[in-house]
């Protein structure tokens, strides 16, 4: 019956996506989405507390055999993206019922929502690589549907951009798994390790996992593969956007994470070096590409890149340590990312553009979502005690630890300029007059809006500074995910040995 | 497009690739065939029916959104692959009921999810091939 644990935080968003869109010409749509997302975290939460007690669970689709059918696998990591995804979805649903106007509901924003979160979490279950690809394919169709959505010039720029440059992540991605197919036979992730370990072409192998971290690093937004990113998350609605900024980025980090500490091992010196200075590179120039920007949500956009560098960071140093870090910095990024984006859709509701040369005020007027903008933003640039911290500690100890100190001092050095981008937001939406004179008060926006909107804020926000005042739990469970990732037995037991 | 031609041929070949299209539905799983391709064939019977005749009335022809037929077309491969459920078996499980034998060679026909599972896959691609389809036609 576990197999059916790993099934329903898949099954429960696709039902919610039918459902949703049957239904979205009638205000039970909306319900509906919400019903689902609280049952999607039900199932997840489920999910986790099966890998807490039992450790990597398998399944086998349609009953076939490893590596033959379809497997999922839940380890460590695994599951707490499940978790997280469901956590981001169900905020964002929460806050959709605030934000999203009717006409959008009508076109079927719910089903798309839903089918996109249905994507991420079969992406991060899946144990077979070709259905990894299919995952990828499902949150590309979802992901460019949300963003066209409404049809305004912008966004159909942004997402021809979007998906013209995704197409060819995905297809160098599909190479990559022809190449891999030709060369071990096999797709299956677990059995893999052991057929690329003993393939005797080792140069192709290395070539083919090159293709593998292109086309992964185009969906995470690495340096020089991101220019998709600030191209087009700033054009959707903002819950859209706070799913796109949380998920989207993470899920190529992840599948990083998965084939570079599971299959491609062979040639560390040489992939993982690579990898170590395109962090760098990621993390500096998302970081000063905020610096020139004055849009509150292309300088968040900019962010994820040079935060997405921390986490590909932790993966290229691949000390247990730095990995527990990455594992770390992973889930805290979700939801400190998520929530900055939902802030500035209730900026943008209070004073009327995400433009910081034309907004201001919200200090003064708004002190609560002053407060809980703080929060995230200090976070982010790495405050004690708050989450962001604990990750950029681990990550920081671990280069130190393996005396790369440029590494360490670029690490650090990219923390303060992200404080500058914080301060910038902070001190030209919060704390300087609004220019047209207006008063950014509350209730300025009806309630049944503003109610939903700051709910989600609110809880993505206290998790934040839980995680920050108790990282124990957390960092242990990092930990457990680390050591799951460096030594994969368990991982290709389970999924080789796995019945019913 | 104003051939006469071709509007009179359309007539039988939508017919025909209809037919055809749930021939391949039908034949597949044991045979090669299946939803996919049935489903393909299917949209492009309606896409040859909207060239000759107008986007207008192979939209009337079709009597539901492409949309909502992909959308129910999700549903039904879903419940498809629950049913295992009650069987106790994993997900997407095949449930077999063979009438007058207990085998593929015995019996004389079957009932199955794998079918219902084709019959919503054929749906999905179905609805999608032809919502982008009219949605080219809108734009030009």
């Amino acid at each position: 019956m576990t197999s059916w644990l790993l099934v329903m935080p898949i099954a429960v968003p696709f039902a919610t996506a039918v459902l949703a869109y049957l239904m979205r010409r009638a205000p039970a749509g909306r319900w509906i989405s919400l019903t689902g997302s609280v049952l999607s975290l039900v199932a997840s939460i489920a999910l986790l507390m099966a890998v807490l007690d039992e450790g990597v669970i398998a399944a086998q689709m349609s009953n076939w055999d490893a590596p033959f059918g379809i497997t999922l696998v839940a380890d460590y990591l695994g599951v707490v993206m499940v978790v997280i995804t469901a956590i981001t979805g169900l905020a964002t649903a929460i806050y959709a019922l605030g934000e999203i106007p009717e006409r959008l509901e009508r076109l079927g924003y719910h089903a798309l929502f839903q089918t996109l979160i249905a994507g991420v979490t079969g992406a991060f279950l899946t144990g077979d690589l070709f259905n990894l690809y299919v995952w990828f394919e499902v949150m590309l169709i979802s992901s460019f549907g949300l963003l066209v959505l409404g049809g305004t010039r912008e966004q159909l720029d942004a997402g021809i951009k979007y998906v013209a440059l995704n197409l060819v992540s995905t297809l160098i991605f599909l190479s990559g798994i022809g190449l891999l197919y030709g060369v071990t036979g096999t797709l299956n992730m677990a059995d893999l390790r052991d057929a690329v370990a003993n393939s005797e072409d080792q140069t192709l192998i290395t070539v083919i996992a090159m293709m593998f971290m292109v086309g992964f690093g185009v969906k995470a937004g690495v340096f020089p593969l991101f220019f998709w990113l600030p191209a087009s998350y700033h054009t959707p609605s903002f819950a859209v956007s706070a799913v796109f900024a949380g998920l989207l980025t993470k899920v190529g980090v992840y599948a990083m994470m998965r084939m570079f500490t599971l299959v491609f091992v062979g040639d560390i010196g040489f992939t993982h070096e690579i990898l170590i200075w395109v962090s760098l590179a990621t993390m500096l120039t998302g970081v000063l590409g905020a610096a020139a920007q004055t849009d509150f949500r292309k300088i968040l956009s900019f962010h994820i890149i040079s935060q997405i560098g921390y986490m590909t960071l932790g993966l290229a140093l691949y000390t247990p340590l730095a990995l527990m870090g990455g594992v770390f910095y992973l889930v805290h990024h979700i939801i400190v990312k998520a929530n900055l984006f939902l802030v500035s859709g209730v900026a943008y509701k209070l004073t009327g553009s995400t433009d910081l040369n034309r907004i201001g005020g919200l200090y003064k007027s708004s002190p609560f979502l002053a407060a809980l903008f703080i929060v995230p933003a200090f976070s982010l640039a790495g405050f004690p005690p708050l989450s962001g911290f604990w990750a950029k500690y681990l990550i920081v100890k671990a280069s130190i630890e393996l005396e790369m100190w440029f590494v360490a001092f670029i690490a650090l050095f990219v923390g303060l300029l992200t404080i500058f981008s914080m301060t910038k937001i902070w001190g030209m939406a919060f704390w300087k007059p609004h220019p047209d004179g207006i008063e950014p008060v509350p209730t300025r926006v009806p309630a049944h809006i503003r109610l939903p909107m700051m709910l989600p804020i609110i809880g993505l926000a206290t998790m934040t500074v839980l995680i920050g005042l108790f990282p124990e739990p957390f960092v242990q469970f990092a930990e457990t995910a680390a050591a799951q990732l460096l030594d994969p037995s368990d991982y290709v037991t389970t999924v080789l040995g796995a019945q019913r | 497009m104003n051939s006469i031609i071709f509007t009179a041929g359309a007539r039988i070949l939508v017919a025909l690739l209809f037919v055809f299209s749930l021939f391949m539905l039908l034949r597949g799983h044991h045979l090669p065939g299946g939803g996919f391709i049935g489903g393909l064939l299917g949209a492009v019977a309606f896409i040859v029916y909207s060239l000759a005749c107008g986007p207008a009335e192979a939209k009337s022809a079709l009597r539901a959104s492409p949309e909502g037929i992909a959308a129910v077309g999700l549903g039904i491969a879903l419940v498809a692959g629950l049913v295992a459920f009650f069987f106790g078996d994993p997900f997407f499980t095949g449930q077999w009921y063979w009438v007058g034998g207990d085998s593929y060679e015995t019996s004389i026909f079957s009932l199955n999810t794998v079918l219902v599972f084709d019959i919503g896959v054929y749906l999905v691609v179905l609805g999608s091939i032809l919502s982008i389809a009219y949605a080219f036609e809108e734009e030009t």
